[in-house]
């Protein structure tokens, strides 16, 4: 084991992470680091090491470091992850940069405003609250064919920071929010007519441009944007009496 | 009051998030400031796990005593934050079934719950266990989300008046004489340093409890003892599942989400910010969770990392493994310890006893505040977390 305790062989890597502290440094600038890379070190554990031994006032999000709280999402090589399960050596380049989530107002370095996730997301109901789960190979109660998962979204950010719609329209209810609305279609929560009707909009499924960069991008398997698609289908449908 | 705040605390995990709310529903003018994201440090890494208090009860009952009891006010006052899975400790081994009737006993004295199962019983619920299941015992442990748990109490908090202030940190106390008068901040945000006068100051910095003491000489005798946990992919099991025998290494899987999470390691670390992460304790989680569950001996990795746990202890037994050191928390009064006047420490403890843990500490900040209110926590519930961002 080597002194910081970390497995395997190192491989110099440099970072290049953008730093924004308003009044300070400002405007933004990117300042560079040098880390000795293992296999298993992800981008949060290489942030968690500049701060420890070079510079302990880079501000980043995280917490649980592995993809179950959804903090750590940033931009890496300018793709929207969540850093605790992206691999250093897996991103294959000599320099690695390093930026806060889009859509999301910056605060400082790589921190965003959740507030601005939460305002869109929370009127569908942010309902990370479930009894239990069951695993596919248990028995289901009859009448029961399947459980469905509703829970997975782990409210990241990276499917609005993704988005190209949501970068440039501050109303557009925005992926997880769609899909947190779908859910309770499914679940029953709410009335169903209201539910359609708060979708059914240009800040709704009617802002989407069908670009499922956040169906590629969510590392949860949400699938936002073909929920969105769903959600079209049963706004259209509701408006056809003979369709029901 | 000749302060800003009655109270400063310092770290935004678990214990300080519970402090703060008891502390703002106590009346009092309060801030908390946490070098950086909240619930960075143990707080957000830990397997998730709200214990009933079952794997202390043969050798700890004093902290399985204290988890059983918390495990369900909490339930109480943040529902919608655990799944309510239950869980089960699982004999495999003749070895393991010989332990039963010393756990249940240690159930009983404890006051936790337990329904015995047969092995047919057990994979009924449980399908992927080892087939080699000799009998389980059900106790009421659940799964939390180690996040959005303690943000509901931040959310809570600042409802009722608390300044929470994250990507702040303490890089020095003020003083006069041997009074801590305040802290002396660096902002984060905006790279700015000045300083929060208050009454008391709070060190609520779990495993990094030690170094922040030093800053006012004094002594917390703290150790940081991480473990290794490993996040695979796949729900191997709905209920938590632990090995019926004595706590070791990779005995426990908890399903979170669609991960599961086999822990957990135990050694000494000096240095809290610089855990690393040894591969062997990587391969024994595979290698002894998939005693339990064999299935995940050969599931993908999601993540694998380190959480620092702040167990109480000193000398040579806390050099070791810990695995025998206590999960209880204790509260100081730097005071009549070091004679440091305005300086109270709490660490040790558990995320299920992070309410317990901000009482005894808020029940001390207001016997030397000379503030006589009474504690609400067991009955307020929680707004939910993102109300956090309101």
């Amino acid at each position: 084991m080597s002194n910081n305790g970390r497995p395997g062989p190192k491989t110099p890597v440099t970072l290049k992470i953008l730093r924004y502290k308003p009044g300070s440094i400002d405007p933004p600038r990117y300042d560079t680091f040098q880390v000795d890379a293992d296999p298993l070190m992800t981008v949060l554990d290489a942030l968690e090491e500049i701060r420890a031994t070079e510079d302990p006032t880079l501000a980043y999000r995280h917490s649980c470091h592995h993809a179950s709280c959804g903090t750590c999402a940033m931009k890496v090589n300018g793709k929207d992850v969540l850093s605790c399960v992206t691999k250093v050596l897996d991103q294959k380049s000599d320099v690695i940069v390093v930026e806060p989530l889009g859509t999301m107002p910056l605060v400082a370095d790589l921190v965003v405003d959740m507030g601005d996730f939460a305002r869109r997301y929370e009127p569908a109901g942010l309902s990370f609250v479930r009894e239990s789960e069951y695993l596919t190979e248990a028995q289901t109660p009859e009448g029961v064919e399947r459980y469905t998962r509703f829970e997975s979204c782990i409210e990241c950010g990276i499917c609005l920071s993704a988005c190209p719609v949501a970068n440039t329209n501050a109303s557009f209810i925005g992926p997880a929010g769609l899909a947190a609305w779908y859910r309770s279609l499914q679940k029953g929560d709410g009335e169903r007519a209201d539910i359609l009707a708060a979708v059914d909009s240009d800040c709704g499924v009617w802002g989407c441009h069908g670009a499922m960069e956040c169906t590629e991008a969510c590392p949860s398997q949400v699938q936002p944007g073909d929920l969105i698609m769903y959600l079209r289908r049963e706004v259209v449908k509701s408006k056809l009496p003979w369709a029901h | 009051m000749n302060s800003n705040y009655h109270v400063v605390v310092i770290g935004g995990g678990s214990t300080g998030a519970a402090l703060v709310h008891d502390l703002a529903l106590r009346g009092l003018k309060v801030t908390l400031v946490e070098r950086g994201e909240l619930t960075s440090g143990t707080a957000g890494r830990h397997h998730g796990l709200l214990h009933s208090g079952g794997r202390y009860a043969v050798k700890d009952q004093e902290s399985a005593i204290e988890c059983i009891e918390e495990n369900f006010i909490l339930r109480k006052i943040a529902p919608g934050s655990f799944e309510l899975n239950d869980g089960l400790f699982v004999a495999i081994t003749e070895e393991d079934v010989a332990y039963k009737d010393t756990f249940l006993q240690g159930c009983a004295e404890c006051g936790i719950p337990t329904k015995e199962l047969t092995a047919k019983e057990a994979l009924l619920l449980e399908p992927n266990l080892n087939p080699e299941t000799k009998l389980a015992i059900q106790v009421p442990d659940a799964t939390m989300d180690c996040w959005r748990l303690p943000m509901r109490f931040f959310a809570t908090a600042r409802q009722n008046g608390a300044d929470i202030r994250p990507y702040t940190e303490v890089i020095g106390l003020l003083k006069q004489n041997s009074t801590v008068t305040g802290v002396h901040v660096r902002s984060h945000i905006t790279g700015k340093e000045y300083d929060i006068k208050a009454d008391i100051v709070v060190n609520a910095t779990g495993a990094w409890a030690e170094k922040l003491s030093e800053m006012a000489d004094a002594r917390v005798p703290v150790r940081p003892t991480p473990g290794v946990l490993v996040a695979v992919y796949g729900r191997w099991n709905n209920m938590v599942l632990n090995r019926l025998n004595r706590p070791s290494d990779g005995d426990i899987i908890v399903p979170q989400r669609e991960l599961s999470v086999i822990g957990t390691s135990s050694w000494y670390a000096p240095d809290p910010d610089r855990l690393g992460l040894p591969l062997d304790h990587v391969e024994r989680m595979y290698e002894r969770g998939s005693e339990l569950v064999p299935g995940v001996k050969h599931a993908k990795m999601r993540a694998a990392w380190s959480a620092a746990r702040p167990l109480l202890g000193e000398g040579a037994a806390a050099t070791e493994g810990g695995r025998d050191l206590p999960r209880t928390f204790k509260c100081f009064d730097h005071k009549e310890r070091d004679g440091v006047e305005g300086l109270v420490t709490i660490t040790g403890g558990k995320g299920t006893t992070m309410r317990a843990m901000a009482e005894t500490t808020a029940d001390v900040v207001c016997d030397k505040l000379g503030v006589d209110a009474v504690c609400r926590t067991k009955d307020v519930v929680l707004l939910p977390y993102w109300a956090y961002y309101h």
